[in-house]
């Protein structure tokens, strides 16, 4: 699951990684007060005015029919006021949100670390993620802060440097250091920084995080070193020992059909295609929205029903999958093993009558366990439902569909 | 001769007296496979569908010569009953739970892995089953039929389509190996598949993979290395994903470049591996490939 900046510092702040500190404000109104509060709590002059969407490019994002970027100076308090009411409630696009963009709902005031001083300001790359190769936990750095580290890892791969972490001791204070050695840190800032992935490590495992990606990792011109933005997802696999990360959900940012398939307890994402799909299994729905490719149409929809394909459950995705309105055909591929067909096509058929009127072509494609009786039930319903079992053969349905 | 287990395996059920555990008991029972008992903590010395139940996985070694396990424990307590299971020195440790905690996955994969001599196969995965002699798993066991055809695959109901399709081809499988469909799984692809490269009753391989990782790649890679010793077609679900969203699967996330199907379909094809675009080619290439294999 994926969580704001703001929430993903306040996280990490408990585990005492050193932030940039700000307020969180949802309307205009709030917004001057807090940019002073801010100021008077760090004695910061200028404020940084952050859009708080799940995307990334904020920065050189713009709010839609203005110059407006997602992240903007303000000079004072005003200022800054002024600057949120910009981005609050309107659409923010960047080039992680596509064209329709995200509405900006909340706004992060922080302090300007960005002050002159003794030393050269730096800007670092920090994360701490999941090597699926080596079966543990890596810490990924580079001098290349501010840059997308997709970008560094195709440009210059020798500039990320890597340490592996054993499963079983965890990050030891060498490692740590030797991060920082190699990003060509020394003195306060050497040893500020092997605190601050030390912490960063601590927090990843405490909160069962999947990555924490802090980009910039920012080294102030008195040496300290700060998350100025934070990038968190964090393992929903994990909530049962989290009650109160679970609750970081944050609906509107997620498409409104998926949300109201979750409360189903469907596994449901949402496309752009004209062909909606209702499967058992995920490797095999996966499967099956290449095969409505190959057949020339496009999924609408990832949707895995799960084992049991009830008549409640395929009910339930019908419904979901007839409120997407580029919906042209649906197909329905069920295997039946420990299911039987005969009482899958019994649900398709009750879930079809209590639904009432559909406008669009069914294909049930049922194989496995009595297949021939699902099919014999599905073509005696009277509905206008198109039965299959052979997979090329639901594959040649779904073309016959989308040609007529 | 079959891979991970045949008709001597001697199988516990961890979890045995839970509701999924009860369940798929009872069906492997019915394809008539060696269980000898299973582990619920608590219930030792009581007996569950006719067989013994012990406390740990330790007394039903002990007790009952266990070498292979079966997990059903809820994802909170999984990872613990791995450990365990490889603690007590059983060889195959197969866990079928879907839903356990990556960190929890983490610790437990490198606590199996100094372990000599054993093996975790998923979690999140539908078992192993070799035709006629033992199904440890949730697949429907009708539709392995025994033949020569090598099974490798990441997700559940597509392996039981994948063994459908060779079946009506008029081919068998020798073992199905579902490896699952998680970010960290106790054995991978290229370790699967070079199990049924060295067993002498699997004459071709069928490789079903997903978007997410690099298991498919490595295993094409190790594949061409060793010489393409067998054919294999492969499959690679996920075509039409999108970018950073999971599809189902903890595991299947398309991360950067290299984990998107088209480039896992690519180089297994530069790795000699047959590979199918439509999920439903599977059976019909196998046929053709072991045919021109023997031409």
């Amino acid at each position: 699951m994926n969580i704001h900046e703001y929430q993903g510092k306040e996280l990490l702040k408990k585990y005492g990684v050193a932030i940039q500190e700000g307020i969180v404000v949802d309307s205009a109104d709030k917004a001057a007060d807090a940019a002073k509060e801010l100021r008077t709590q760090t004695g910061t002059d200028w404020i940084v005015v952050k859009a708080q969407i799940h995307a990334g490019g904020r920065g050189k994002g713009t709010v839609v029919g203005t110059d407006y970027n997602g992240v903007m100076l303000g000079k004072s308090p005003e200022d800054a006021a002024q600057k949120a009411e910009q981005l609050l409630g309107n659409v923010l696009v960047t080039h992680q949100t596509g064209e329709e963009g995200k509405k900006v709902n909340k706004v992060l005031l922080a302090q300007d670390v960005y002050y002159k001083g003794e030393s050269e300001i730096k800007e670092f790359y920090v994360a701490v993620l999941l090597d699926r190769d080596k079966n543990c936990n890596v810490i990924m750095a580079s001098r290349e802060g501010g840059m997308d580290i997709e970008e560094v890892a195709e440009s210059n791969p020798d500039a990320i440097i890597k340490e592996w972490i054993d499963p079983k001791l965890g990050l030891q204070s060498f490692q740590a250091q030797k991060v920082a050695f190699a990003l060509g840190l020394k003195g306060k800032a050497l040893k500020e920084m092997t605190k601050f992935i030390k912490s960063l490590y601590a927090s990843y495992i405490g909160i069962d995080a999947s990555q924490v990606e802090i980009n910039p990792a920012f080294k102030t011109s008195d040496d300290r070193v700060l998350a100025v933005d934070a990038k968190v997802n964090l393992d929903d696999n994990a909530f049962y020992r989290h009650k109160d990360l679970a609750e970081l959900r944050d609906e509107s940012e997620e498409s409104p059909l998926e949300v109201e398939a979750s409360k189903f307890g469907l596994n449901y994402v949402k496309l752009d295609g004209n062909v909606g799909c209702m499967v058992n299994g995920a490797g095999l729905a996966m499967a099956t929205m290449d095969m409505i490719k190959l057949a020339g149409g496009e999924p609408a929809n990832f949707l895995d029903v799960g084992g049991g394909a009830s008549a409640e459950t395929v009910e339930k995705g019908f419904r979901i999958i007839l409120k997407d309105p580029n919906v042209k055909a649906i197909l329905i591929n069920i295997f039946g093993g420990i299911v039987r067909c005969d009482r899958v096509a019994n649900g398709v058929v009750e879930a079809y009558k209590n639904i009432g009127q559909i406008n669009v072509p069914i294909i049930v494609r049922l194989q496995g366990t009595n297949a021939e009786e699902g099919a014999k039930i599905i073509k005696e319903s009277g509905l206008n439902v198109i039965s299959a079992i052979v997979l090329k053969e639901a594959a040649d349905r779904v073309k016959e569909v989308l040609a007529s | 001769m079959s891979v991970l287990v045949n008709k001597d395996s001697k199988i516990i059920v961890q979890g045995f007296t839970g509701k999924e555990g009860s369940f798929h008991a009872e069906q492997m029972i019915e394809y008539k496979t060696n269980v000898v008992g299973g582990v619920t903590p608590g219930k030792g010395g009581t007996t569950h569908l006719g067989l013994p139940v012990f406390n740990t996985v330790l007394d039903a070694v002990k007790g009952a010569e266990a070498d292979t396990s079966i997990i059903f424990v809820p994802p909170a307590y999984a990872a613990d009953a791995i450990m365990e299971a490889a603690d007590a020195g059983i060889k195959v440790i197969i866990a079928i739970t879907e839903g356990i905690p990556v960190q929890d996955m983490v610790k437990a994969k490198a606590y199996v892995s100094d372990k000599k001599d054993c093996r975790l196969i998923g979690p999140n995965c539908p078992g192993v089953i070799t035709p006629d002699e033992a199904k440890v798993g949730i697949m429907p066991g009708f539709v392995f039929k025994k033949g020569k055809i090598g099974i490798v695959s990441k997700s559940g109901t597509l392996t039981y389509e994948a063994a459908d399709q060779v079946v009506k081809a008029g081919l068998g499988i020798s073992t199905a190996i579902g490896i699952g469909g998680d970010p960290i799984i106790g054995t991978t692809t290229k370790e699967a598949v070079e199990l049924l490269m060295n067993d002498p009753e699997t004459e071709a391989i069928v490789m079903i993979g997903e978007i997410g990782g690099n298991l498919e790649a490595n295993a094409a890679h190790w594949i061409k290395k060793t010489g393409n010793k067998k054919p294999v077609v492969g499959f690679i679900a996920g075509q039409t994903a999108p970018k950073g969203k999971r599809m189902g699967h903890a595991g299947a996330i398309i991360g950067g470049a290299d984990d998107t199907a088209e480039a896992k379909m690519r180089i297994m094809r530069e790795c000699g591996i047959h590979v199918v675009e439509s999920p439903a080619n599977i059976g019909q290439t196998i046929k053709e490939v072991l045919e021109t294999a023997k031409a």
